[in-house]
């Protein structure tokens, strides 16, 4: 098992011939996914690295089974292209531009309400099964098949996490990064949920940061269902009040959002809280085997 | 991005929202023209308010009233060039170049309306408070009750039935309902037209004539979005910007000074908060946030450089790169161009990790440049602290 992407997940680019979005695919395909297609708008018909491009997400659907889209469109038409995936029922959609504008996400977000999508990100690495597909810009190398989920708002931090488990022998199931934008598709207590249910899943990092309240929601979460150990480690302990750090979603803003906060919030759910980022991985073995 | 209250104002009126008559001034002369105008069209007094992109300047002593045409010119010319120092500004403070002279009102209510996006819901929130002129923060921490929020549907706006009831229950009088619906629907307009992502009216006043008006204006704007926006984007004063911030967002680099004595580049947002983080574990503290971002090109390495380099606290540098989309190759030729071409002394430790490592590796080793090479991220955190201490 792992959740959300397999061996069997079909996926398709939308921004396919953009220089990213080429780039990235094809590390996706050498990975082991099933890349099927590509969707740039006016350049229909035409192929790409050997992938049939087509102008729409629905034709795209119809001529190769995608069941996954990854987007890599620039940021003024991320919005549009994510709500197009969702029309055309791609069931999911893992949108890795950065950038978008807010108002624009919460259109998407609205509009996905009345589909059946998933969507991960805006703002994120994407989705790897290790061994089985991968979906967004990780490096695939560093990723071993294992019993440990990741889910994070961070890219190159949930990296340093696999890195840090992959040294030890540890793989992972899946290792989710959800985007550092203040309204994504998919949150921790998403993920969380899809880590209890998995068989494979034996215990699970989230990798939070500074900025809103979705690591309390899951901490919430933690102490009344989870069946799994989790282990946490929040980034920005030392940044400035009101001040935003890197990501859009990042700032603490009127005194909330802290790191003291959350990691406050996630011990009390029995979270075990790497203090330093090198202890993720040894955090990681001490709640290994641990019965919840 | 921030703007000037008298730039807020400007958006406003645009919007049909009331705002009092006013005048922004650079000078003591432009000052006691505008309060000359003012004057001569009715106004009992005005008010002389410091343009600063930070809050609690009334408290600082850059918000004066003046009775006569003599005494705004005589405040203004001590305002301007002022440093103000409030809540909001660390201790350094802020010089004050720009004035907003504008007309006083007989006052009768302070009010609160604002209007943020709700990362939960995930849409904007207009919120109303009775609890004008103070700040939300602490309305919100001590009687979370006194704000009402209105959410918005995504694809409409404020709809007029939502500014009346936020309009009667903040206790308007019924021949100033329609007023107010008018006020804060096109309040929301002009938040939701310019991408802003905060917007607040502190205080809101109801004048003992009935009038409505907005006797503050904050917007900030959504980075992301000011591409489609070049009229906003003109309104950027760099001035209230620190400098080194101001450079790098010329490349695209997001970099926030800091106080201590470790540069550090990093690229992800969330590994450069957690590299600042592990820097103050092993005993230093960072000189600065700074993520190089996920697509960098050996050009935009160089500037980061550059930038941190300028920094004169600056003793030594940590560089932690785990590559994804930014290969490590990129970045090793960057590193090697800028360490060629700013002649650097100071101790550098290298963390690299990612695609294209070993590429990334062997530029580095053959560029001749002492670099301190670390294997994990903590023991690059001990390196870097212990050559800052010298």
């Amino acid at each position: 098992m792992s959740i959300l992407v397999d061996k069997s997940t079909r996926v398709l680019v939308q921004g396919l011939t953009g220089r990213e979005g080429t780039f990235h695919a094809k590390a996706c395909a050498e990975y082991g996914t099933k890349i099927v297609g590509g969707v740039t708008p006016g350049k229909g018909g035409t192929t790409h690295e050997g992938w049939p491009i087509f102008n729409s997400v629905q034709e795209a659907v119809d001529k190769t089974g995608a069941d996954a889209s990854m987007i890599f469109v620039p940021p003024p038409f991320a919005a549009d292209a994510i709500m197009e995936a969702a029309d055309a029922e791609i069931e999911l959609i893992v949108c890795i531009t950065e950038g978008v504008p807010t108002l624009d996400m919460v259109r998407a977000w609205e509009f996905l309400q009345t589909r059946r999508s998933r969507l991960i990100g805006p703002n994120c690495p994407g989705i790897i099964s290790p061994g089985k597909c991968k979906i967004g810009i990780m490096p695939g190398r560093i990723h071993r098949e294992g019993p440990v989920g990741i889910v994070s708002r961070s890219g190159t931090l949930t990296y340093e996490a696999v890195y840090q488990l992959t040294t030890r022998n540890i793989g992972q199931s899946t290792a989710i990064g959800i985007g550092g934008d203040p309204i994504i598709g998919t949150n921790f207590l998403d993920a969380l949920e899809l880590f209890n249910k998995d068989a494979q899943t034996e215990v699970v990092v989230m990798i939070g940061e500074i900025g809103g309240n979705a690591e309390e929601t899951a901490a919430e979460y933690v102490k009344s269902r989870m069946k799994k150990p989790v282990v946490g480690f929040i980034a920005g302990q030392t940044a400035p009040p009101g001040r935003r750090m890197g990501h859009a979603g990042a700032i603490i803003s009127g005194g909330k959002g802290t790191a003291a906060e959350k990691i406050k919030a996630m011990e009390a759910a029995g979270i075990r809280v790497a203090k330093s980022p090198a202890d993720i991985g040894e955090t990681v073995v001490a709640a290994m085997g641990v019965k919840v | 991005m921030k703007i000037h209250e008298y730039q807020g104002k400007a958006i406003l009126k645009k919007y049909g929202v009331a705002v009092p008559r006013g005048e922004m001034a650079e000078t003591r002369e432009q000052a006691l023209a505008a309060a000359k105008a003012l004057f001569d069209a009715g106004a009992t007094g005005v008010v002389v308010k410091a343009q600063i992109h930070a809050g609690g300047r009334g408290k600082g002593g850059g918000v004066k009233i003046a009775k006569s045409v003599e005494e705004a010119a005589e405040l203004a010319g001590k305002i301007l060039g002022m440093t103000l120092v409030t809540h909001q500004t660390g201790p350094e403070g802020r010089v004050v170049r720009r004035l907003l002279i504008e007309e006083t009102l007989p006052i009768e209510k302070e009010l609160y309306l604002g209007i943020v996006i709700d990362r939960v819901e995930a849409r904007p929130v207009f919120m109303a408070s009775a609890a004008g002129g103070m700040e939300i923060e602490q309305v919100a921490a001590t009687n979370p009750d006194a704000i009402l929020k209105e959410y918005i549907q995504p694809g409409m706006g404020l709809e007029p039935f939502q500014a009346r009831k936020l309009a009667f229950k903040l206790g308007l009088k019924p021949p100033q309902i329609n007023d107010a619906v008018r006020f804060m629907t096109g309040l929301y307009r002009a938040f939701e037209e310019t991408d802003a992502s905060l917007c607040e009216i502190n205080p809101f006043v109801s004048c003992s004539d009935g009038r409505l008006v907005a006797l503050d204006a904050k917007f900030n704007f959504d980075d992301n979005a000011l591409f489609r926006h070049p009229e906003i984007k003109e309104l950027r004063d760099t001035s209230e910007e620190d400098p080194l911030e101001v450079e790098a967002s010329k490349y695209s680099l997001n970099y926030i000074k800091l106080d201590g004595n470790v540069g550090c580049m990093v690229n992800g947002a969330g590994l450069a908060m957690a590299t600042m983080d592990i820097i103050k574990y092993a005993g230093g503290m960072p000189a600065n946030f700074l993520d190089v971002g996920g697509g960098a090109n050996a050009e935009q390495v160089t500037h980061a450089f550059e930038i941190l380099l300028s920094d004169k606290n600056v003793k030594a540098v940590l560089i932690n790169i785990f590559g994804g989309i930014l290969r490590v190759d990129t970045l090793a030729t960057g590193i090697v161009e800028a360490a060629t071409k700013t002649h650097i002394q100071l101790p550098m430790v290298l963390r690299l990790e990612g695609t294209n490592v070993e590429a990334g590796r062997e530029i580095l080793q053959q560029s001749g440049l002492n670099f301190i090479v670390a294997a994990t991220m903590k023991d690059a955190a001990e390196k870097v602290v212990a050559a800052a201490k010298g």
